[in-house]
């Protein structure tokens, strides 16, 4: 069992655990995730580290609720459990010397963003960062991205904060402008990322992403996270999350993450059955 | 030798093999109860007496590991069956397990001397019998444990190699932790084998009996990830570790259309359905996707256990292709016929080509060819050659493939200088010595795909070896 030590809404929708997770908090890296059971009748949902504290024993979860296991997560408060959480997995993000990095986080990708831009910071680079929402109160973990970029812009979709329109408007702009780019990590839904990958495909500029996919143990045993990546079947798991933006199939893997649509709608409604009588149960 | 057995050996060879009782085919198809339910008090005893204790018995070296097996028929005879398990558990620790899922029909009973005119003494059956009596009627005790040695050793990975290399290592008086990377115990004999064949609740009682010897079960850690065997060797303070991590990585054809919605490899399906519980989706959250027609490609266990899982949770039409005849099969004869009883349909030599789907991505059908049998290739078996111009459309909407797995490549990856081989399993010597001083590999891992009694072998061959090699350090 794992005691959940904190709990902050971010956003509407958007929440952070702290999770106590010693052995884990001690090892993970920049770009690792875990996969979490919340109960005994629960998925194994894959969850982005956003940070860890290896003195505290504790690791941090950023989690928009988007179907039944993530709405359960959301409402979690601290003195509760998590059943299962096991990492640090993934193959930890390369920390080189690029030179000016270009991070983009969109939605709750900029939680996933912010300990890679964190390291790279670390590692002598410049980073500058573009944050894109729907709107103002999606915008999450501004301050922490601030601290760790030399400079950070904001797009939203309604222009409720920042500027008007998509992060590959700002990227357009950085890549038009004087100051050279030399890399681009990218996080954030499948569309953007692959809108991302569009717009440095003709400069060739190195372009990152990292890659939500269908999972169940994490570790490279179902198959269910392949990808094709350069032509090849790669299992995100294990041999990412992380891939070169310019050689993945976005529109195979967009149509992959929709297998289980309907059942995620079965699932959603019977939580929100049980909730009509006051408790978030997951049966 | 005293002879137990009042009858005479022409008498003995007069009684007929027993056959287990089983679930009526179309009932089973649409439940996860066990299929087979093994022999009652009269059959084992008519199967006992069957035994011609053999002064020289072939069946113990028919055993992977050993087991004494006309004594504890014996101890059958006599009614003893406590004795009887305990004699079983001297060599094998997993007595109900391996009543269960051994090959007994190509290792024990294939060189049972009655098999030579008759039909060779039901081993397995016996074996089951023994240990669910000992489990029904709550009578295990925890063998003698040796004094209490200091050393403390890894094992990784909780299947039937890691188990088996626990509890030989725990009975020696070493402390043992075994670390999984799964949330649940037992490795492919959770996640890989289905309930029709091995029930959960008899893993459990087996892993309990385990930790009864002192071993410490750590579940959600990865070894390579959460701590790396180095990390083990040093700030764990173990002396020594054996890797039994399984091959549970799948492979897949490399044909088109393989990332349709509706493609599984043999280890996602069974692992939502066994591990996570899909068959009783909603109840349970993680879903399957099932269509009204399966197709599993493969002819091994594997390719059984989706296919008859498929049938159980629903699809009309379960078939299985294969690419050789029935006879080139590798899985065990039992599960073949049980699958055919259970209404699969097998499509031999057939081999598929690519996967077609329609606009949602959705599997719609398999284009297939006709293959025909040529010469031997490497492992003695005919080669499948294709038949130009006959290929034709399987309509199916679910595609399972169980062609195989390979070891996980974590613990090969974060371990410097472990030597490997084909496939990337662990190099070891007949000790399972690793390349790595201190570090012993066994079960699929240093094999790249076997079966649980051999795996069990590995991890008491191993135990004997970390054994030797920490008292001559």
């Amino acid at each position: 069992m794992y005691p959940i030590i904190h709990t902050s809404v971010l956003a509407p929708t958007i929440t952070r655990l702290v999770v106590r997770a010693p052995y884990i908090a001690r090892k993970r890296k920049a770009g690792n995730f875990v996969m979490v059971r919340v109960d005994d009748h629960g998925e194994r949902i894959p969850l982005t580290l956003a940070d860890s504290d290896p003195e505290g024993g504790t690791i941090t979860l950023i989690i928009q609720a988007v179907g039944k296991t993530t709405r359960l997560l959301c409402s979690k408060n601290a003195g509760e459990f998590l059943l299962d959480v096991v990492g640090p997995l993934g193959t930890p993000t390369p920390i080189g010397l690029h030179g000016t990095v270009v991070c983009i986080g969109g939605g709750v990708g900029t939680a996933e963003l912010y300990p890679i831009a964190r390291a790279l910071k670390e590692g002598g680079n410049t980073i500058r960062t573009i944050i894109g929402a729907r709107s103002r109160d999606l915008v999450i973990l501004e301050e922490e991205m601030r601290a760790c970029s030399d400079d950070v812009f904001i797009t939203t979709d309604d222009g409720s904060y920042g500027r008007k329109g998509f992060v590959t408007d700002q990227l357009r702009d950085f890549l038009a402008g004087p100051a050279p780019v030399h890399a681009v990590y990218a996080i954030g839904p499948l569309p953007m990322m692959k809108a991302v990958a569009s717009v440095t495909r003709p400069s060739g500029i190195a372009t990152l992403v990292s890659l939500n996919t269908i999972m169940v143990d994490g570790t490279g045993m179902c198959g269910g996270c392949r990808v094709t990546v350069g032509g090849q079947m790669r299992f995100a798991c294990v041999d990412g999350p992380e891939f070169d933006a310019h050689q993945v199939d976005f529109d195979e893997l967009m149509m992959r993450n929709r297998t289980y649509l309907e059942f995620e709608r079965t699932a959603d409604e019977r939580l929100h059955r049980c909730r009509l009588t006051g408790e978030v149960r997951s049966a | 030798m005293t002879r137990l057995n009042p009858l005479k050996p022409s008498e003995r060879m007069k009684l007929l093999r027993q056959l287990p009782l089983e679930q009526d085919p179309v009932e089973r198809a649409h439940n996860f109860d066990e299929v087979s339910q093994g022999f009652d008090i009269e059959r084992t005893t008519v199967e006992a007496a069957r035994c011609l204790e053999c002064k020289e018995p072939l069946c113990t070296a028919g055993c992977p590991v050993g087991v004494d097996i006309r004594a504890f028929i014996q101890l059958v005879l006599q009614k003893d069956y406590v004795g009887a398990v305990n004699k079983i558990r001297e060599a094998n620790y997993l007595p109900a397990i391996c009543g269960r899922v051994c090959p007994q029909e190509t290792q024990c009973e294939e060189v049972c001397v009655l098999g030579k005119k008759l039909t060779p003494v039901a081993i397995g059956k016996l074996e089951r019998f023994v240990a669910d009596f000992e489990m029904k009627h709550n009578l295990f005790a925890v063998p003698a444990i040796a004094g209490r040695r200091a050393e403390r050793v890894a094992v990784v990975g909780s299947g039937p190699a890691g188990l088996t290399c626990a509890a030989e290592l725990a009975k020696m008086g070493y402390g043992v932790s075994i670390f999984e990377a799964l949330h649940a115990v037992g490795g492919v004999l959770r996640y890989g084998i289905p309930e029709f064949r091995l029930p959960k609740e008899i893993l459990d009682v087996e892993t309990e009996r385990i930790k009864a010897l002192g071993v410490e079960i750590t579940t959600n850690f990865v070894v390579g990830r959460t701590a790396t065997v180095d990390e083990m060797l040093g700030e764990w303070g173990f002396s020594a570790v054996f890797l039994a991590t399984g091959a549970g990585t799948p492979t897949f054809m490399g044909i088109p259309g393989e990332s349709l919605s509706g493609v599984y490899s043999a280890n996602e399906f069974l692992t939502r359905v066994n591990l996570m519980g899909a068959y009783r989706f909603p109840e349970y959250d993680t879903p399957v996707r099932l269509g009204k027609r399966v197709a599993v490609i493969g002819g091994g266990n594997t390719a059984m256990d989706a296919v008859r899982t498929s049938r159980r949770i629903g699809a009309e039409k379960a078939c299985l292709v294969y690419r050789r005849s029935r006879q080139e099969m590798p899985a065990r004869e039992e599960e073949i016929h049980h699958a055919e009883e259970e209404g699969i349909e097998f499509l031999l030599l057939t081999a598929p080509t690519r996967i077609l789907g329609d606009a949602g991505n959705c599997v719609t059908g398999m284009e297939c060819q006709r293959m025909t049998l040529g010469e031997p290739d490497e492992s003695g078996r005919r080669r499948a050659v294709a038949v130009e111009g006959s290929e034709f459309i399987l309509e199916v909407e679910t595609v399972i493939e169980a062609i195989g797995q390979k070891p996980n490549p974590i613990v090969q990856a974060t371990t410097p200088g472990l030597g490997t081989g084909k496939r990337g399993v662990v190099s070891v010597d007949e000790r399972q010595a690793t390349s790595r001083p201190g570090v012993f590999a066994g079960g699929d891992l240093a094999r790249g795909g076997a079966t649980v009694i051999l795996a069990m072998r590995d991890g008491k061959r191993a135990a004997a070896e970390i054994a030797d090699w920490l008292q001559s350090r």
